[in-house]
């Protein structure tokens, strides 16, 4: 037993390795570059390092074209980075991928229209070879934990959005895995049901003690969600800032509300501006999108 | 159940009217005003629809026992089979095909402009090759039969429009539902039976009404180019010939063929309707 072994902080003196082997997502170094040197290349990313703690709740938050989800598809192995390493559960992206140690969540719902909600959500266990009848316990358990139970035996295309969002939901969570990658889950909704979409994702993540890559482009719901939000700029795209939101692990409707929860929707509303004024400064309109391929929409 | 009901009332309304118009047109024995129009009404050209009736019940020839309605019937079944067989031959190769192209986007390049081409190919220089082809193979135990060109011929030209139809229905699925499939690692073989096939449906139904029609039309005209008795197409082409002696015969022919087909899409309608139970607009 050494000293650093017995450290309450224990981070200080912690070797690298202990990093890779504890946390949810070791992102290193990160770069992509779209093209080919004749048609044209796009830095999607450039240098990107950044490490999700288990349970945490990290947001990446920045202006279109900054490759955040780029970088999201880079950690769940949906696309090659150029340069650079990704560790996700303590493996290589690419075998956790395998292993299903991660959950994915897209902006539109993406289920498919022909089978049931529950057979919706057991496709993830279906494919791993789950027997039928723990499937269909497991998926009725998954649809329980997002309020949905009453609703396995409907049809996607019977539901309202919201309630679409949530099925997907349930089928990321459905393998329990220690990771959920979520890119604009909730942009296509509503207002009110966006608000509530979030609360259902706290009070879910503080029950299965999941951590979260959560890709969003508004500013409340980044802060609302997240330990960490991570402020990304692009061409290329790189990690800016990082807020630290301070909040404690139970928000609330009232956390909406709460003076520090202002501070920390102006602190990165300020970091954004920031990026929006160099764009500016280089002669870029900060809003114009870069090509599909960046992934920010299909 | 309803729409059933009206469909079928819709059905024989339409039935009724055309028989009116065919009796009346020959009422008015072809005239406007005292000015003929093109085609002539008399009994040769435009038998009464009474004596095609009476020709179902009267005897197939002069030494036969068979009434010319069984015949008909015996042959238009006959026939059934043996266009439902070349369908589901075109259904194999034509899916084979679709999903080969899909898996490896070069095929797809490389096949397709032959597989249109190939529907242009005529029937009637193409059968007895086929024919030829055919007495030359062996198949393990059994020996090539004749119908089996027949079956071949329809197969020929039912492929076709499965290929096409189906390949654009494996790359219809949603690139989010594909990248979904992806990060469940699911293999390619798990993505097509699984997304990619099911995704498929509504582009393969209308491909299969075409293909249907496809193996009805090539094995009738096989029958006939093939000199293949037995079946209805060949039937339809001896009572055409005998069609100057007894106009009405044709007609029964062909009301056989027309049952041939209504009772290929009746099949059709059926495989849509269970393909279709769970999809939006489903009563389901």
């Amino acid at each position: 037993m050494t000293d650093t072994s017995t450290d309450p902080a224990g981070t200080a003196e912690e070797r690298p390795d202990d990093q890779h082997r504890s946390a949810a997502v070791v992102v290193e170094g990160v770069s992509k570059v779209f093209g080919t040197p004749k048609r044209g290349q796009v830095h999607a990313l450039d240098d990107v390092s950044l490490t999700v703690a288990p349970g945490e709740l990290v947001s990446l938050i920045g202006p279109s074209g900054c490759g955040k989800s780029t970088l999201l598809r880079i950690i769940g192995d949906l696309i090659e980075p150029t340069a650079g390493s990704v560790v996700v559960n303590g493996k290589p992206a690419h075998r956790a991928r395998l292993d299903n140690d991660y959950g994915m969540a897209f902006q539109q719902a993406g289920l498919f229209d022909w089978r049931t909600v529950s057979r919706n959500v057991e496709l993830p266990l279906e494919l791993q070879g789950v027997s039928k009848a723990e499937r269909g316990a497991r998926a009725a358990e998954a649809l329980e934990l997002v309020k949905l139970g009453d609703f396995a035996g409907n049809h996607p295309w019977e539901l309202s959005g919201g309630m679409q969002q949530r099925v997907a939901i349930a089928r990321a969570l459905v393998t329990r895995p220690g990771l959920l990658l979520m890119d604009e889950p909730f942009g296509a909704l509503d207002e009110m049901t966006r608000e509530h979409m979030q609360a259902e994702l706290q009070r879910i993540r503080s029950e299965l003690g999941t951590s979260v890559v959560f890709v969003t482009h508004s500013i409340p719901e980044a802060v609302y969600l997240a330990d960490r939000v991570v402020v990304m700029s692009p061409r290329p795209g790189r990690i800016t800032d990082v807020v630290d939101v301070d909040l404690g692990p139970d928000r609330t409707d009232e956390t909406r509300t709460d003076p520090s929860f202002f501070e920390r929707v102006t602190e990165v509303r300020a970091a954004l501006r920031g990026i929006e004024r160099a764009e500016r400064d280089a002669g870029r309109d900060p809003d114009l999108d870069v090509p599909h391929q960046q992934g920010d929409g299909w | 159940m309803r729409g059933a009901v009206r469909s079928i009332l819709l059905g024989l309304a339409a039935l009724v009217l055309l028989v009116g118009l065919w009796e009346g047109y020959k009422a008015i024995d072809g005239q406007v005003l005292g000015v003929a129009l093109p085609l002539k009404a008399d009994d040769r050209a435009m038998p009464h629809v009474s004596t095609m009736l009476e020709r179902f019940g009267d005897p197939e020839s002069r030494r036969s026992e068979r009434t010319v309605g069984a015949t008909v019937a015996a042959s238009a079944w006959y026939t059934f089979q043996v266009a439902l067989g070349g369908l589901a031959v075109g259904c194999l190769v034509g899916a084979g095909l679709a999903a080969v192209m899909q898996r490896f986007g070069v095929a797809e390049r490389a096949v397709l402009p032959f597989v249109i081409m190939s529907q242009t190919v005529p029937i009637v220089a193409f059968a007895p090759l086929v024919s030829a082809w055919g007495g030359k193979l062996q198949l393990g135990s059994g020996e090539w039969q004749p119908w089996m060109s027949v079956a071949m011929i329809s197969a020929f030209l039912a492929f076709a429009p499965i290929t096409v139809g189906l390949l654009r229905g494996l790359q219809a699925a949603p690139p989010a539902a594909v990248e979904l499939m992806r990060s469940l690692a699911a293999s390619s073989r798990a993505t097509l039976w699984k997304l990619r096939l099911p995704a498929a449906v509504p582009f393969l139904i209308p491909a299969l009404r075409l293909a249907a029609a496809g193996a009805v039309v090539g094995a009738i005209v096989a029958e006939i180019s093939l000199g293949r008795s037995g079946g209805i197409g060949r039937l339809t082409f001896e009572y055409s010939r005998a069609a100057t002696s007894d106009p009405a015969k044709v007609y029964v022919a062909l009301v056989g063929a027309a049952a041939l087909g209504l009772a290929m899409a009746l099949l059709i309608g059926v495989v849509d309707a269970v393909a279709g139970r769970g999809r939006p607009g489903s009563p389901a």
